[in-house]
Order: C-alpha cells, then sequence, then structure tokens
C-alpha cells in the first residue's frame, strides 16, 4: 500500500497558489537560461544573414583551403644590403659601450645589437665604478621600439618640419631677449660636462637665459647638506664594499637612494669570507629591498626615524638628545650605536630622511668615524635638481615673468604636486617647447613638441662621479625625425657643430688631458685626473649657512612631529619614477616585495589595516583582492588599492611614485595611481589621513604572503655564529632516507630510481646562486626577457597565474622574528590540536618579519622528472647538463609542468605575438625589433622554459672551436648571471676544475632546492647567513 | 626560317673576310711588340682599370698611340714615362698628363716601374689589334631541325591513333557481318551463361579481403609519402628578380664559394652578397664573353648585368654612381623553419666540409636549386657518419682523449659527440 506522505523540497510546494510552483512543474529552471546573452546580442543574432547551414559551409570551406594552403611552402624573399657596412656580418651580434642617463638612472652599458638593432643592455665590466645596469636600464632597449614615441616635431598637435620649427623659436627668442623676461631651460640633471658648457653659451647669446635643473623624486636636501659642509653640490659616495658595519636610517640604498648603484659594493662584504661579513642594520617604514636584506630590520614611523638619528648621533659622537623612542627601539638604537663605536672606521651611517639636518648628521657621524666607505673626493652628480628653484620657477611663471620655457628630460605636469600651478604658468608663456620622446601631459600641453630621440640614438657625455666620465653614442640610426635637445640648443644659437663634434672638442679641451677620444669611446669610460670645474647650476644654495655640528642632531629631534598616520612615498623597484610606464617588461615585473605586478598600492601594516579595515582577501583561483582606501594629505585625495605589508611600521603607510600615467602610454599600462599629487613640498614624508573605500580591487601577485613556515630545505639560513662554530651537518644537512634500515644521504647512488649518466666528459654545466648576494633588485628578471623572448601576458593573465617569467625570484617571510625563529616554533609543536592551531599561525606572516629572496629558474634536473612523463619525448637531458625543451615537438599536454617540484615551466595559453588581445611590444612591427634573433618565438599550445641559455653556450662553444682554443673560465655566462653585478649568480663549467663555479660546487654552504627529491639539479644555492652579532 | 638563314650566310662571310682582312693587317702594323706576350701582360697589369674599347676608371685603350700621336702629337716616350710613373709627369707639369689627370677625377694611375721597354711595346702592339667582331654561334638551324623533328613525332602519333581507329572499325564491321551471315543461315549462336567476372570476384570473399587490405595498405603508403613531402622543397628552383648564372661564376670562373658568401666564415648565416661584392667585379665586367646557348644568349646576359647596375645605382657610361639604389629582392631557396638552429660557420670553418655536400654541384647549376631534402632525417644521418674534424683544434683536445677512451674508437662521429640532442639545433 502506497503512502499518502507527501515530500516537499521547500516550504514555498506548500503554497498552492505559488507561481513558481507552477513554472517549475514546466520547466527544468525558473529562469529563463541565458542564451541569448551567452550568444552574444539576440538583436543582431537574428538580424544576420548567415545561417546555421551557410556557417558549416564557411568552415568546412575554409579548413579545405586552409590545408590546401598549408602544403605549397611560402615564398620568402631575402633582402641584402646594397653596400654592406663592414663592421656589420648578420648573424654576428656587435656590442658597443654607451651610458644612459635619462635623468633617473645612470649607468654605463654595454648594447647588443644584431644586423644594426639595439636588443639587449649588458653591464660594461670596465665600468663597474658608474653603477650597474638594474631592472630598469636592462628594459630600457624596448623604450626605443616604443610604438608611441612622437616622430616629427609637432606644434600644436600638428607634424612640422624642423625649419618651421628653429625660425619659429629663434624668432621668439630673439624677441624675447630684451624684453626682460626670463628664458628658463627646465632640464633633467644631465651630469654632463659638456651640456653644461652648451648651456653657458646659450646664456651669453641670449643673455637673460636661466636653467633650472628638475629632479622629479627629489634628493635636494642631500645636496644642501652636502653642499653646506663640503661646498660642492654632490651626494656622498660610499663604497659599501669597505663598510663592516652598516646602518641606514631610512636610506634604501639597495633600491634607488640618491641615484642607486650601491648595492654590487654591498654584496661583497655579505658573502662570508674567513668567517667575517657586513652587519647591516636597517631602520625603516616600508618594507624596502634594504630592509629586507638587512642583519636586523627595526620598523618605525618616519617620526621617529628622525629621533632615532639624533639618537645615533648621540650614542656615536656625543651630545644628549631630549627626544624619546619607544623601548625597544631605543635599545636598538643604542646597540647599533655601540656597534658603529666599536667598528670605527669599518663603520657607515647612511640616512634616507630627506632633510638636510638629518644628512648633515649621517655626514657628521661618518666624519667622525673616519669611514673608509665614505669617498670624499668623487661625489656623485646625478642628482642637482633644486627643490627651491623649481618652486620659485613656478611662481614666476604664474607671475608672468617667463617668456619662454624650454623643457628636456621632465614632465613636470605629471611629477609636480602642483601640476595645475605649474599648467597656469605655461599660458603665461610665449613661448614652450618641451623635448620628448613622448606626447606626454606636459609636452600635449606646450606650443611645440620638439620630438627627441631614444639614449641610443643619441651622443652625450656624462660625469657620473666627480672624475669619472662616461660617453653615450647611438647604437643605430634615429628612427624617427628627431632631434636632441644640446643639439638644439645648438642650431638656435646658429652653431652648425655636431653635438658629437661639440663632445669631441670639449673633451679634447678640458677633459681627456692628451688621452685618446676613441679609446673612451670604445671603453664607454674615461677616469679623468684633473677635477674640473664644475658648473654651478644653483643660485639660491649658495649662501645657505653652516650649522654646526651637535645642532643638526638636535634640530632633527625637535622637527620630528609625530602624527597619527605617516605616508612614506618611495620609488618603486620597476618603474622608479615613472619614465618608462609604457614599457610591458617593466610593467609586469613583480615587485621584489610585494610581488605584485601591474600595480601600486598603499602598504598598511596589519596592525593599521585592522584599525582601519582594510582587508586582503585570497580568492578562490589563487588571486588576491584588497580593498580601497581613500587616502587623503592636505586636502588632496586619492583612492588606492590596499596590501597588507608584514614588517610595515605602525603608524606609517607606503605608496609608491611612477604610476598613474594618463598621456602617452598604451591603455593596457595606464595602471595604479599617481602618487606625485601628494608629494608636496617635495617631501617623501607626508600626515595623512586612510579611510576605507567601497569596492575591491583585483591584483596581478605572482606569490601571495608566503611564508617559509620552518621548511628549511627550500631556503637554508643560519647565523654567523652557526657557521663559523658547528659543522655543516648542523646548519646544511643533506636529508637521509632509510634503505635497509641504514640511514642513507639522498644524493648516494644507491637510494637513487635512476642510473646516472656519465657527465664527466666535455662540459657540464652549472649554476650557483648565493642567497646572500642575492639582494633581490631583479635586474635578472629583465635580462632573462630580452635574452629569450618572454612574453608579456598582461594584468588579467597573470592573476591567473599564467605568467611568463622564465626566472622569478621568489621571496619567503618568517612568520616569527626569524626563520631560525620558525623552525623552533615548528620543532616544538607536539599534537593534534598545536599543530593545528600553530600552522595555522604559521601561516601569516610576522610583523616584522625576516625575508628571504630566492631566484628560481629551471633547476636543470640530472634526474628530471619531467622528463619521464612527456608522451612525445619534447623534454629530454643534453650531456652539457641542460634540460632541452624542443617547442616544435611539444603537444601541449602540461604533464611536465604538472611533474615539475619546482613550478618552472611555463605553457603558453594564448599567442602572445602579432595578437591584439595582448597589446605589447611583440604585437607591433616596431616593438618586434627587440626581438633575439637567435631564440625562437613560442607559439600557442606548447610549454616553454628556461634553457640555461644554451644559445649563448653554444655560441661560447662554437667561438672557441673556430679560433681553436680552450675556452676559460668566465666565458661561459647565461643573461641572468652576466646581469648580476652582484655576484650572487656563478655560472659556467663544473668539469674544469678551476672554474669558480666548480669551487663553489664543493662549498659548504651548497645546497640543492627540494634535495630529498632526489632530482639532482644543476642550479644549486648557497646558503643564507645572517650576522646577528649583537654589539 | 629560310630568311634566317640567308642572313646567317651572309653574316659569315662577312666575318670571314674580316679575319682575312685581319691576317694581313696584324703583320703590317705594330712590328716592333707581340700582341699576344701583350695581351697576357695587358690582362695582368692594366685590365683592372682599362679596357681596349671602354672608357672605364681609365680611357679606352683601343689604338692609343695612335690616338695621342695624332691628336696630341706625343711619342712613345711620353706613353713609357707616363706608365712608370704618372704620378711624376703629372708633377713636371705636363700639359696633357694633367689634362688627363683632371679628366679622371684626381685620380693618378698606378705606377708601373717594372714594366720594360719591351713589355710596353708588347702591351701597344696589342692595343693596336683591329677590332674582332664575335662570331655568333650558328645554332639557330639546329633549333629548326629540333622543332621539325617534334612535329614528325606527333604525325606519327596522329598517323597511328587514325590507324588503330579504323583497325577498330574494320573489326567491329567484320563481327557484324559474320553475324548477319549466321542469322542469315540459321546457325544458332550459342548463348554463354558463364557469370560475370565482377560477379565471382564479389563472391569470394577471400579476394574481396585481401584486395581490400592491398588497397588500404598501399593508398596508406601513398598518403604517407605524399604528407611527408610537404614542406620538403628539394629541388626548389625559383626563378630570381635577376638571372644569376652559378654555373659562369663558380664554374665557368671558378670563384671560390666565400669569396661572396663571405659570412659562412664567421656567421650563422650564409649571407646573400649585397651588391657592392657583386660591384667589385662588375665595375669592369660589363659584358658577358663566355659560352652562351640559344636560351642564354650573350644579349640575356648583359641585359642581366644592366639590371644589377640598375639595382646598385652605377652608370656605367659616366663610370660612376647615382646614389640611386634598388634593392634586389632575391627569392630565398633554402629555408629552414624559425625552430631550427643552423650554424653555417660550424660546418665550414669548424667541421672544413665543402659547400657542395649539402648545396649539390652549384658550380653546375645555372638556376640555383635546392640540392638537399633539408629534412631532419637528412641532417642526423650526416651527424651520424660524419667524423668531427678535431685535428689542430686545441678546443677538442680534452673531449677527443677522453671520448676516444671511453668509446674506444679512433674517430669520433658528430654523434657520439653530442650532436644529436635536440638542444643542441632547437631552442
Amino acid at each position: 500500500m502506497s503512502s499518502n506522505k507527501k515530500y516537499w523540497k521547500s516550504v514555498e510546494e506548500l503554497n498552492e497558489n505559488s507561481s513558481i510552483v507552477e513554472t517549475l512543474k514546466q520547466n527544468e529552471f525558473v529562469e529563463e537560461i541565458p542564451t541569448d546573452e551567452f550568444l552574444g546580442n539576440k538583436d543582431s543574432l537574428e538580424a544576420s544573414s548567415t545561417t546555421r547551414r551557410d556557417f558549416l559551409k564557411y568552415v568546412g570551406f575554409s579548413t579545405a583551403a586552409a590545408t590546401l594552403a598549408a602544403c605549397e611552402g611560402p615564398v620568402i624573399k631575402s633582402i641584402p644590403y646594397v653596400v654592406q657596412p663592414e663592421e656589420i656580418i648578420p648573424g654576428v651580434a656587435n656590442y658597443y659601450a654607451t651610458t644612459i642617463a635619462d635623468g633617473y638612472d645612470f649607468a654605463s652599458v654595454l648594447v647588443k645589437t644584431r644586423e644594426g638593432r639595439p636588443i639587449k643592455i649588458e653591464n660594461n665590466a670596465l665600468a663597474s665604478a658608474n653603477g650597474n645596469a638594474n631592472a630598469r636600464v636592462n628594459a630600457s632597449v624596448l623604450g626605443l621600439y616604443d610604438s608611441l614615441r612622437v616622430q616629427s616635431p609637432r606644434k600644436n598637435g600638428t607634424a612640422i618640419s624642423w625649419d618651421e620649427l628653429d625660425a619659429e623659436v629663434v624668432q621668439k627668442l630673439t624677441a624675447l631677449k630684451d624684453s626682460g623676461k626670463d628664458i628658463v631651460l627646465l632640464t633633467q640633471t644631465f651630469a654632463s660636462p659638456s651640456s653644461s658648457k652648451l648651456i653657458a653659451e646659450f646664456k651669453e647669446k641670449y643673455g637673460n637665459v636661466r636653467h633650472v635643473v628638475y629632479d622629479s623624486i627629489s634628493e635636494s636636501s642631500s645636496l644642501d647638506a652636502y653642499q653646506a659642509k663640503y661646498g660642492e653640490r654632490g651626494l656622498a659616495n660610499y663604497d659599501f664594499s669597505k663598510a663592516m658595519t652598516i646602518v641606514s636610517v631610512g636610506a634604501d640604498f639597495l633600491g634607488d637612494w640618491q641615484g642607486g648603484g650601491f648595492d654590487s659594493g654591498y654584496s661583497k662584504n655579505r658573502i662570508p669570507q674567513n668567517g667575517k661579513m657586513s652587519r647591516h642594520i636597517q631602520f625603516e617604514s616600508n618594507m624596502s629591498l634594504t630592509g629586507a636584506n638587512a642583519d636586523k630590520r627595526v620598523p618605525l614611523t618616519p617620526s621617529q626615524q628622525k629621533v632615532a638619528l639624533a639618537k645615533l648621533y648621540s650614542y656615536v659622537v656625543g651630545g644628549s638628545v631630549s627626544a624619546n623612542l619607544p623601548e625597544a627601539i631605543e635599545d636598538a638604537v643604542k646597540k647599533a650605536g655601540s656597534q658603529l663605536k666599536k667598528a670605527g672606521s669599518n663603520g657607515l651611517v647612511v640616512t634616507g630622511i630627506q632633510d638636510v639636518n638629518a644628512q648633515t648628521v649621517a655626514l657628521e657621524i661618518n666624519e667622525y668615524l673616519n669611514s673608509k666607505a665614505f669617498d670624499k673626493a668623487t661625489p656623485i652628480k646625478t642628482r642637482q635638481g633644486s627643490d627651491k628653484e623649481v618652486m620659485t620657477l613656478i611662481a614666476d611663471m604664474k607671475a608672468g615673468k617667463v617668456g619662454a620655457i624650454i623643457m628636456s628630460g621632465v614632465n613636470p605636469l605629471y611629477t609636480l604636486p602642483n601640476a595645475t600651478d605649474f599648467s597656469e604658468g605655461l599660458k603665461n608663456t610665449e613661448l614652450s617647447v618641451a623635448f620628448s620622446m613622448k606626447e606626454d601631459e606636459t609636452s600635449s600641453k606646450t606650443q611645440f613638441i620638439a620630438s627627441a630621440p631614444h639614449y641610443l640614438e643619441s651622443w652625450g657625455d656624462v660625469e657620473i662621479k666627480k672624475g669619472h666620465y662616461a660617453l653615450t653614442q647611438p647604437a643605430i640610426r634615429p628612427l624617427f625625425n628627431t632631434r636632441q635637445f644640446q643639439e638644439g640648443l645648438l642650431k638656435w644659437m646658429g652653431n652648425d657643430v655636431s653635438y658629437h663634434d661639440y663632445i669631441k672638442d670639449a673633451w679634447g679641451s678640458s677633459i681627456l688631458n692628451g688621452s685618446s677620444f676613441n679609446q673612451a669611446l670604445h671603453d664607454g669610460i674615461f677616469v679623468g685626473t684633473i677635477a674640473t670645474e664644475t658648473i654651478d647650476t644653483t643660485n639660491n644654495t649658495s649662501n645657505s649657512v653652516e650649522i654646526p655640528s651637535g645642532d643638526a642632531a638636535r634640530a632633527l629631534a625637535a622637527s620630528a612631529k609625530s602624527s597619527a598616520l605617516e605616508l612614506v612615498l618611495y620609488p618603486k623597484t620597476g618603474m622608479g619614477d615613472g619614465q618608462q610606464a609604457n614599457n610591458p617588461w617593466l610593467q609586469e615585473f613583480p615587485d621584489p616585495i610585494t610581488r605584485v605586478s601591474w600595480d601600486n598600492y598603499l602598504t598598511v601594516s596589519k596592525y593599521d589595516a585592522t584599525a582601519l579595515g582594510l582587508v586582503n582577501i585570497h580568492v578562490a583561483n589563487g588571486a588576491l583582492n584588497g580593498s580601497y582606501a581613500k587616502v587623503t594629505v592636505n586636502g588632496t585625495s586619492l583612492t588606492v588599492p590596499v596590501i597588507i605589508q608584514p614588517g610595515q611600521a605602525k603608524g606609517s603607510v607606503g605608496l609608491s611614485f611612477g604610476y598613474g600615467k594618463t598621456l602617452g602610454l598604451k591603455q593596457e599600462m595606464q595602471t595604479g595611481v599617481n602618487a606625485y599629487a601628494l608629494y608636496k613640498d617635495f617631501s617623501s614624508v607626508q600626515d595623512v589621513t586612510v579611510e576605507l573605500a567601497s569596492g575591491e580591487h583585483e591584483f596581478a601577485s605572482v606569490q601571495l604572503h608566503n611564508t617559509l613556515m620552518g621548511r628549511g630545505s627550500i631556503i637554508k639560513e643560519t647565523t654567523l655564529e652557526i657557521f663559523n662554530t658547528k659543522d655543516k651537518e648542523h646548519w646544511n644537512a643533506v636529508p637521509v632516507v632509510s634503505l635497509n634500515h641504514v640511514e642513507t644521504l639522498v644524493t648516494s647512488p644507491e637510494v637513487d630510481l635512476w642510473d646516472s649518466f656519465d657527465r664527466s666528459i666535455g662540459h657540464h654545466f652549472n649554476l650557483s646562486i648565493d642567497l646572500n648576494a642575492c639582494t633581490g633588485c631583479g635586474a635578472c628578471v629583465i635580462a632573462c626577457h630580452a635574452e629569450n623572448n618572454v612574453p608579456v601576458v598582461g594584468k588579467t593573465e597573470v592573476r591567473r597565474s599564467r605568467d611568463m617569467h622564465w626566472l622569478r625570484i621568489d621571496r619567503y617571510y618568517s612568520s616569527e622574528e626569524t626563520f631560525s625563529g620558525d623552525i623552533e616554533k615548528k620543532e616544538n609543536i607536539s599534537g593534534l590540536s598545536s599543530s593545528l592551531s600553530e600552522f595555522g599561525e604559521m601561516e601569516s606572516a610576522s610583523e616584522n618579519p625576516q625575508v628571504s629572496f630566492q631566484p628560481v629558474m629551471c633547476q636543470h634536473c640530472n634526474h628530471a622528472p619531467c622528463e619521464t612523463v612527456c608522451p612525445v619525448a619534447a623534454t629530454s637531458h643534453g650531456r652539457q647538463g641542460q634540460n632541452h625543451m624542443a617547442y616544435n615537438r611539444c603537444v601541449g599536454t602540461r604533464y611536465c609542468a604538472n611533474n615539475c617540484p619546482y613550478k618552472v615551466r611555463r605553457f603558453n595559453w594564448f599567442l602572445y605575438n602579432e595578437n591584439k588581445e595582448f597589446d605589447y611590444h611583440m604585437n607591433d612591427d616596431l616593438g618586434r625589433m627587440v626581438l633575439n634573433p637567435d631564440v625562437v618565438v613560442r607559439s600557442r599550445g606548447v610549454m616553454e622554459k628556461c634553457s640555461m641559455c644554451i644559445q649563448k653556450t653554444q655560441k661560447t662553444i662554437l667561438d672557441a672551436k673556430r679560433d681553436g682554443r680552450v675556452i676559460k673560465d668566465g666565458e661561459f655566462q647565461t643573461a641572468c648571471s652576466a646581469a648580476c653585478s652582484n655576484g650572487a649568480m656563478v655560472f659556467g663549467d663544473i668539469n674544469d676544475k678551476e672554474s669558480q663555479v666548480a669551487k663553489l660546487k664543493e662549498d659548504n654552504r651548497m645546497y640543492h632546492l627540494l634535495e630529498s627529491v632526489g632530482t639532482k639539479p644543476n642550479v644549486m644555492y648557497q646558503t643564507k647567513v645572517v650576522n646577528t652579532t649583537e654589539a | 626560317m629560310r630568311q634566317v638563314i640567308h642572313c646567317k650566310l651572309s653574316k659569315d662571310f662577312l666575318c670571314l673576310g674580316l679575319i682575312i682582312l685581319l691576317a694581313f693587317s696584324t703583320s703590317l702594323s705594330a712590328q716592333e711588340g707581340d700582341p699576344v706576350t701583350g695581351k697576357t701582360l695587358f690582362n695582368a697589369n692594366c685590365a683592372a682599370c682599362h679596357q681596349l674599347d671602354k672608357k672605364m676608371t681609365g680611357p679606352a685603350l683601343r689604338n692609343v698611340e695612335i690616338r695621342l700621336s695624332n691628336d696630341q702629337g706625343l711619342d712613345r716616350a711620353w706613353i713609357y714615362a707616363w706608365i712608370r710613373n704618372s704620378a711624376g709627369l703629372i708633377k713636371s707639369g705636363d700639359a696633357y698628363a694633367n689634362k688627363v689627370y683632371n679628366d679622371y677625377g684626381g685620380t693618378a694611375m698606378t705606377a708601373f716601374p717594372q714594366l720594360s721597354d719591351q713589355d710596353i711595346d708588347n702591351i701597344l702592339a696589342y692595343t693596336a689589334e683591329v677590332k674582332v667582331e664575335p662570331v655568333a654561334q650558328a645554332t639557330t638551324t639546329k633549333t629548326s631541325t629540333e622543332t621539325t623533328s617534334s612535329i614528325s613525332n606527333e604525325l606519327i602519333l596522329g598517323a597511328l591513333a587514325i590507324l588503330f581507329v579504323l583497325l577498330a572499325s574494320g573489326l567491329f564491321l567484320v563481327n557484324k557481318t559474320l553475324r548477319r551471315f549466321a542469322i542469315a543461315k540459321d546457325i544458332d549462336l550459342p548463348e554463354t551463361k558463364r557469370t560475370p567476372l565482377w560477379k565471382a570476384f564479389v563472391q569470394n570473399q577471400f579476394l574481396v579481403l585481401v584486395t581490400a587490405i592491398f588497397l588500404l595498405l598501399s593508398s596508406a603508403y601513398f598518403v604517407y609519402g605524399y604528407l611527408m613531402q610537404i614542406g620538403v622543397d628539394q629541388g626548389y628552383q625559383p626563378i630570381q628578380p635577376i638571372h644569376f648564372s652559378h654555373k659562369i661564376h663558380a664554374g665557368d670562373n671558378a670563384i671560390d664559394c666565400k669569396y661572396c658568401h663571405s659570412s659562412a666564415r664567421v656567421s650563422k648565416t650564409s649571407g646573400i652578397p649585397s651588391l657592392n661584392v657583386c660591384m667589385n667585379c662588375h665595375k669592369s665586367i660589363y659584358e658577358y664573353k663566355g659560352e652562351t646557348t640559344p636560351e642564354y644568349s650573350k644579349e640575356f646576359y648583359d641585359g642581366e648585368i644592366k639590371k644589377l647596375y640598375a639595382a646598385a645605382g652605377w652608370d656605367d657610361a659616366a663610370q660612376q654612381y647615382t646614389g640611386n639604389s634598388q634593392p634586389v629582392k632575391w627569392v630565398r631557396i633554402h629555408n629552414l623553419p624559425d625552430f631550427v638552429y643552423f650554424n653555417h660557420s660550424q660546418h665550414v670553418s669548424v667541421a672544413g666540409i665543402e659547400c657542395q655536400t649539402c648545396h649539390g654541384p652549384v658550380q653546375e647549376m645555372e638556376i640555383a636549386s635546392q640540392f638537399a631534402p633539408l629534412t631532419m632525417g637528412w641532417c642526423i644521418d650526416c651527424h651520424r657518419t660524419t667524423n668531427v674534424k678535431v685535428e689542430d683544434n686545441a678546443y677538442y683536445t680534452k673531449i677527443h682523449e677522453e671520448l676516444s677512451k671511453k668509446y674506444g674508437v679512433d674517430k669520433l662521429t658528430a654523434a657520439q659527440m653530442g650532436g644529436l640532442e635536440c638542444g643542441k639545433c632547437h631552442y
């Protein structure tokens, strides 16, 4: 008998008159399935004349046509030169020494050209004193092939000829000569002896000329302090390789502090030698690259930094400072002071506080310590701007005192906090000319745009440090109808000399002192013996008063006014001051600390974030979302996404410059917000209020807030004390497995599944990465992009974890204060409840975590898990240790990527070249000129990964074969090892027993990544050693 | 046709007459010099800048002595002085010497102090020879006979076809008549009841199966063969914008391949020579003087040289560049896919392999074509069998010693050296 029990699925069903129940009886779903939405616009679909049958016909026909067409090879044309230049051999690269000096980055570099096209920037080994190529310099070659460059001079938006421009400008300038109004040259820092001479001549010719140097990110206070103390406008030059105790108060000297370029010297003393290494103490607010590398990092707000520096002064030099600090910080300062005193001339203090007193105090401490690292003879010349003069200029422009303004290398309407004032002033001028590569915020508002060449198309000279000269030479003929600023001045002075001849002449008379110009041009650098008189570009600062020493510290302490929340503005490693915002390599370059690409953001401490209600959410697809915050400084507000940054000092927030550009760059690159709007009075520290704003921001972060959770096998780390006193087994033990109940090393052949090949014959390449020397600067990442034609995939794809970087730099935080603390905590976990809660805790980083960087690329395992799973044998092993990848054989199963324990394989989910969906450099003819012709551009559906630059090792071998000689150590290089100026990456042949890499392989610090997996990688790491010696 | 032959004959007579005339005239003039030795000397010393009948870097030299004495009143002594030290003569203020110097762009003639009076006499004797009109080959008749023979072939075939049709219709008629006879005589023609062949075939299942398998296999074989030919362009012989004959350059004139394809020694590409390389020689070689065929006549080759001049922007009459050049769009013959790395210098300079090994008898190719299939199998076969040239190369010393010990052989193939690894050619 059947039951008459009634079952119901929802209460609604009990309602007999419910329309929903009725509908549900008829249809499976209540709502109509949105097929129309899915298929596109319904109207257009119905209006279409293409029926289903027609569609099938088209498909059939095109498939058949494509198949037939594929049977016939295309006719390929080859067009040789009419007259082949002597120095060009198709297929052979030429190198030229030149110098980048874009006002922000200054470095002597080598340019690799193929068939006359510059394709890569490399370090100039002769010019290490002039700073090495950082990530931005490495990426600068792509700026040459920017499709949005201004291609000819323009007047109010229409193209004109140079003759027309010259005629109008000269006429205006001549008319202004006796009008009493000023002619202003507003330029970047050139640091160029020839340009200074030329500007002086221009002043003579037109009389009322004023030259104002403007650095978008000001170092004015450091310059003023140095000038007041030493009478010369420059920046203190420090050789970090001579400092054993380094105390930095807010100076990101591994980043862009005072022009940067200090990292290679710093790294030299970070590698423990004879039981010694340098000790680095960092006091800072934002988590910077420098703080991440420090042995001890003390987070504190900018106002506390001032007090800390003043106190440090009192501990080292003497005197008393009245202000107070929290106990922990006070203690840290005291210890730092005593360590500095102990170090004596081996000590060094640097500060990034933008305050004349602070800079003076640092100089005084170094002077007092008689620091060996402080090189007074060669001040750095790469920043010369003066805030006061820029302010005066804007006031004068508004008052109508400026008749003409000629700009070069600056974009004040983007970089000035008071851009509107400048814009108003610009309207009052009778003539405005901008030498610019782009139609950017400023040049689009001037009467004339003088199309400027890229530095790879220009002549120039730079005095990077006093007495250290460098030359810029063109590596390609100008791509467009361009003229550089100096040529323009020469023309308008009625001088028909080319700037090249002008430089040659100037060098011959004042710099070379009889040496050969051609040799200097070949080397790219020239170290002068005579000190040339530098032309003082500032008028106002010459009357600044000498501040007595103790007073500076007291004044500094007194000036420290704390507020509820302080904003610290900083330049990001990838973007710098934002000049290269249209460079997709740099946009996709993940920030070393936050690992976020394609964005700038407000970094907030966990404590402040909780208080303000700001959150970061990890969403289901593994990506990161963050709240928006409304940031207000003195009435100016910005809405910025938030990243909760471990290590950010409580009471401080950080925001980077260089983003939020709106003109002269592609739609995709218009990312982030313009932080220059908050850069009031050129002060990088601002009082700020932060409120939660509505909405959620989607970040493209390649790595989330990962902590190491005590997994020492990934990053091995120890302290200098243990390193010096204990055996290797204690701090760098090789994992063991049980074989017949005997503990056996995983590296021994008995426990291996595989028989090893004999690799003792021929070359066997290995790459060593020293975690102590690696600062995480990312030059290698960009060098790898340039060398290997790595595609840019864009923000949304990065967010889906489809980034293509062959080389990534992993960043790990500790969940305790140090990594050793993590291990201790992990080992003390006992029982289920404790493990659940404590492992949970270990997932979030500490408030002030220890940080480690680890570059990871394909490990080229001798027993590679990827090779065994490839169904088509597309990836196989070479005798020389490289794991080969034959793209044309790959069918895209992605088994290899699944089986790779290091997750270094990258899949081409789309066609990234000649595809308008990915409108980056590989989508336009100009941008594709940067591609390396020796490396295949991969297509959709294939796997790719680091090849250990096999094209470079093959070339080295072939060159040696052709010359019939043995290869010397150091000849083998990969793009990353060549780009690393810090000595962190060493590449070579371990079968050459005398080679550096063979010795590093035997080093006690050497370990392999995930050794217990038994993959036998050809990439090795050197254990990180931290100098924890207190006092 | 007849007219052509007639024309040809009269030209031949003319030539014959000329030769006879020449034989007499040479014996009359330039008795002091030997024109044969003179020609050798001329080619060795003067031909780089002078031709007999054409102004080049220097003036045309046919009958130079007579011209000088008639126009300028200069004797042989002046010529001696000029040839041995023209710069000295110009310096001495000689009017005509300075005129020539200025006319030819202010470049002094190279001094030849080593030439004796006798040498110069011989050269002058050569320059005084009467110009010989080139004798065109009488090949037109040959072609005409060829055409007739091909016509006759067609005729025979046509006749045979008609014969065959006649025979077939004849047989049909005979058959028809015989049947009619049979019917008329009331003879019963036996009706054969055999099953037709196709039906028998269909009924025999075994045969059907075997045939089906055979057909499938053979079609698979041909389809595979066809598919494997896709992208293999062996024998590819495109028409080039300028007819460049490797036969004339590398074959007849035995110019080394690497003279023009110089980057093969140091680069991964062999390089298509730039036009300035062509002009190194073709500044003075403005006409073709070698053997001709009806297809490739002298006029044809001279026309191609003119094309080169147009491309390089060379004004042959004025002997200078116009600056108006037109780069040549050659059709590339050997196309490796982008994912293959091949380096010429590795094979040419290090291994010392002859170009012909891969490119075939280029010196016999009137039109260049792809000789090798350029497939991966072809590369690998060679790497398996070819020994690496390790002698006198310090790079190989260590690896050769170790590897020969390992394999127990003295000679190592490229494969044993690691030349079969994927990553060596694909990255």
